[in-house]
């Protein structure tokens, strides 16, 4: 199958270019920028006039629900979704039912995913067996035969610090990525929203501000110690942002990640208990939020994610406390980043950058994230321009939980490319 | 902005009670002076109006409370409405689902209120929510979050005592953080006009941000007492004493518990109050819940005249077409 995708505007952070030019794809790579390399006849046309063209969208955090609670979503309905949000690449948290500690999960994951034929999905494995933060997995055959691309504890605390340190280690020793999220529970207490104006309001029960500081001190402190590469993942406290921010000045091989509903939310959005925006982290102040963007306009913060939690309907049916965290991000993540520009924090290529060639990075995936010669024709063409408002009855996620119904978002995905095939868009 | 809050209907009037936060003076002036004219009717001989007739009150509650769910019983009972008590264990009801199969259940027998106490913030809230437009809700406690009827019977408790809001020193004393009377007094305090509303307890049970709702805090109650015209005390609940928060209840007692001589630096004729049941020797001392200064158990029979106020203001709002949809 050759492709020619012509007139589109390519961004392609990754070698920063911006610029009006054709693509030339064949055999799922893409082979050409500009002119058709000889004897180059396409089957398919696709005309981008007035469409961005960018790498297809890596998230490094989104639930599928499959295995364990379909009833919420399975792999094939999520990674739809995620083609017709210009998602490409997802990485899966371990913390599926069975949880990925195994390698044969990850390979049903993989084989699942392969089948559906919508996105490549990543398994991150767990760091700890059964996520129990005691025991270590067999991290080096859940990347040799289960093919995940980094190690986590998904949600699940390692309260000892000894395990945490030795996890560090034998990841470290391993090459393996460990992605983070911080938390002491014994801190955020069963909270459910940021301890703070709207905590003290509602009579919820709040998380403090250190139940993620002082987790992130801990992490930094072992990571010097350990030397393992690692990731946090979805930040929500702008002290968070500035500790990981030195240790990254001096040189430890970290990155961190926000959601890209923490991006524009706060507590104040829970209003009178609204329990789509029961999320966790929490949405803390707007000091924070304003921390959040700074943090990524100046290149702090590398990468945005949808960290895409679907729900049945009845899980936010109930008193907040009661309800489940998380949103389904999917559908919302480019436009709500795309804001980011037109909010004047960052140029579109920076931006871009945050869900392409970054995220690829931190995955230690040269294939993917950019438009050169050579790479997967991962591809995801988008229409700037056109305003859309948010109707979660019309998303794609079988989870239609979102506090961003009626936004009135631009950046609406016209066609993903995975592997040089069209997994979204009209067909020809 | 806040989208205007499902208790008030298109005409801003009462059509749930679920909190006093966002409420205007004026309606909880009408409360207040309904209740006045409803207190005279448990001294007569026949303590029956015959307002809501017809009308049936569910009493719905997941959590453990006897005096509370009395008084609004003797309150639906004296305005002649019927009452069903239903007293849920929580184990069999803590999912949502089950939570709105139920509302369905007891919305399909015909009743025109629930009174509903729960164990979590924003229950009554919820309920309201999802509810069929024709029942209302009244909130008789939902976790740490409100108590609004409890707070304006203290409304009214101080009225009685100390007419002109505009012109008070309150103190509120104990266990703030956990407290949903604490949370509806506030507002009621600060709607009615009260310049000057003080938190007094260790900075355990205050929460950091209280000074967000309008208050000043106080970690002595040597300063906290200072000159004020009412002390209204909060319950400690025993599981507090056991963890982090306190060192024990001797010791809490020590710093916060109101004694005599405690008493004496608040004003001469400051009265004082509690939302029961008390523990003597803990908060306070039996000395001073027994004293002259107490009103504590006027405030139990006023609570059955501001409940009566209450539910006749917001059953009685006339006709139903009118209202908007939830």
């Amino acid at each position: 199958m050759k492709i020619l995708i012509k007139n589109g505007r390519l961004i392609d952070p990754a070698v920063q270019t911006d610029r009006i030019a054709d693509l030339h794809i064949a055999d799922g790579r893409i082979i050409a920028q500009d002119q058709a390399p000889d004897g180059f006849s396409p089957d398919q046309v696709l005309d981008a006039s007035g469409l961005h063209v960018i790498p297809g969208l890596i998230d490094l955090s989104a639930r599928l629900r499959e295995p364990g609670q379909e009833y919420k979503g399975t792999i094939a309905s999520e990674t739809r979704a995620a083609a017709a949000a210009g998602i490409t690449t997802l990485c899966m948290p371990p913390d599926t039912d069975p949880i990925i500690d195994t390698p044969a999960v990850a390979e049903q994951i993989i084989r699942q995913a392969h089948d559906a034929g919508f996105a490549r999905v990543i398994p991150l494995g767990a760091l700890t067996l059964g996520l129990a933060g005691e025991q270590l997995a067999e991290m080096a055959l859940l990347r040799d035969q289960g093919q995940c691309g980094a190690i986590s504890n998904a949600c699940q605390p390692i309260n000892s610090a000894h395990v945490m340190r030795s996890a560090m280690e034998y990841a470290a020793s391993c090459r393996m990525t460990v992605f983070l999220h911080a938390d002491v529970p014994d801190l955020s207490h069963r909270g459910v929203v940021h301890e703070g104006v709207v905590s003290t309001r509602l009579g919820l029960r709040g998380i403090p501000e250190a139940a993620e500081t002082v987790s992130v001190a801990r992490e930094l402190m072992l990571i010097e110690q350990t030397g393992v590469r690692a990731h946090f993942c979805h930040l929500s406290s702008a002290h968070s942002v500035r500790l990981i921010a030195r240790a990254i000045a001096d040189g430890l091989p970290i990155s961190m990640g926000v959601t890209a509903h923490h991006l524009h939310l706060t507590e104040m959005d829970i209003g009178f208990f609204d329990s789509q925006c029961h999320i966790l982290p929490p949405l803390r102040t707007q000091r924070d939020r304003d921390g959040l963007r700074q943090g990524l306009a100046n290149g702090e913060i590398a990468i945005i994610s949808s960290d895409h939690q679907p729900h049945d309907a009845d899980a936010k049916l109930a008193p907040f406390g009661e309800t489940e965290p998380g949103i389904s991000g999917l559908e919302t993540l480019l436009p709500l980043s795309l804001r980011m520009v037109d909010d004047g924090l960052l140029s579109l290529p920076a931006l871009l950058a945050k869900l392409t060639c970054e995220p690829a990075r931190i995955l230690g995936r040269s294939d993917i994230g950019s438009l050169q010669p050579g790479s997967r024709a991962d591809i995801c063409l988008y229409d700037p321009e056109q305003p859309w408002t948010v109707d979660p009855s019309r998303f794609v996620s079988q989870g239609h939980n979102t506090p961003f119904a009626g936004w009135e978002l631009k950046g609406r995905v016209t066609h993903t490319l995975l592997d040089g095939r069209q997994v979204f868009g009209p067909q020809p | 902005m806040t989208p205007r809050h499902v208790q008030l209907d298109g005409e801003g009037r009462l059509r749930h009670f679920i909190t006093t936060e966002g409420l205007s003076r004026q309606i909880l002036t009408e409360i207040l002076d309904t209740a006045e004219n409803f207190a005279t009717v448990g001294s007569q001989k026949i303590k029956k109006v015959p307002l809501l007739r017809g009308n049936t009150i569910v009493n719905l509650f997941f959590e453990p409370s006897t005096r509370t769910r009395t008084t609004f019983e003797l309150a639906a009972k004296r305005l002649s409405a019927d009452v069903l008590n239903l007293n849920i264990n929580t184990s069999s009801a803590s999912k949502g689902e089950s939570l709105l199969d139920m509302l369905r259940n007891l919305e399909a027998m015909g009743s025109d209120m629930f009174v509903v106490r729960h164990n979590q913030s924003g229950a009554a809230q919820f309920i309201a929510e999802h509810v069929a437009p024709h029942i209302s809700i009244i909130n008789a406690g939902d976790g740490s979050h409100a108590h609004p009827t409890q707070a304006m019977l203290d409304m009214f408790t101080i009225r009685r005592h100390k007419p002109d809001f505009t012109r008070l020193r309150v103190a509120i004393i104990g266990d703030i953080m956990h407290s949903r009377v604490a949370r509806s007094q506030i507002h009621a305090l600060n709607i009615l006009g009260v310049p000057e509303i003080r938190v007094v307890g260790p900075q355990t049970l205050i929460p950091q941000h209280a000074a967000h709702l309008g208050v000043h805090i106080h970690h002595s109650l040597e300063t906290g007492l200072k000159d004020v015209d009412v002390v209204m005390m909060l319950r400690l609940q025993r599981e507090r004493m056991e963890g982090a928060l306190l060192p024990s209840a001797e010791e809490y007692f020590a710093r916060f518990g109101l004694t005599q001589a405690k008493l004496a630096l608040a004003a001469p004729d400051a009265i004082v109050m509690h939302p029961g049941p008390i523990n003597r020797g803990v908060e306070i001392d039996s000395s001073v819940a027994d004293g002259a200064q107490s009103v504590i158990l006027e405030q139990v029979t006023n609570g059955i005249a501001v409940r009566m106020a209450v539910m006749s203001l917001v059953l009685g709002r006339g006709p139903r077409s009118e209202e908007a949809a939830p």
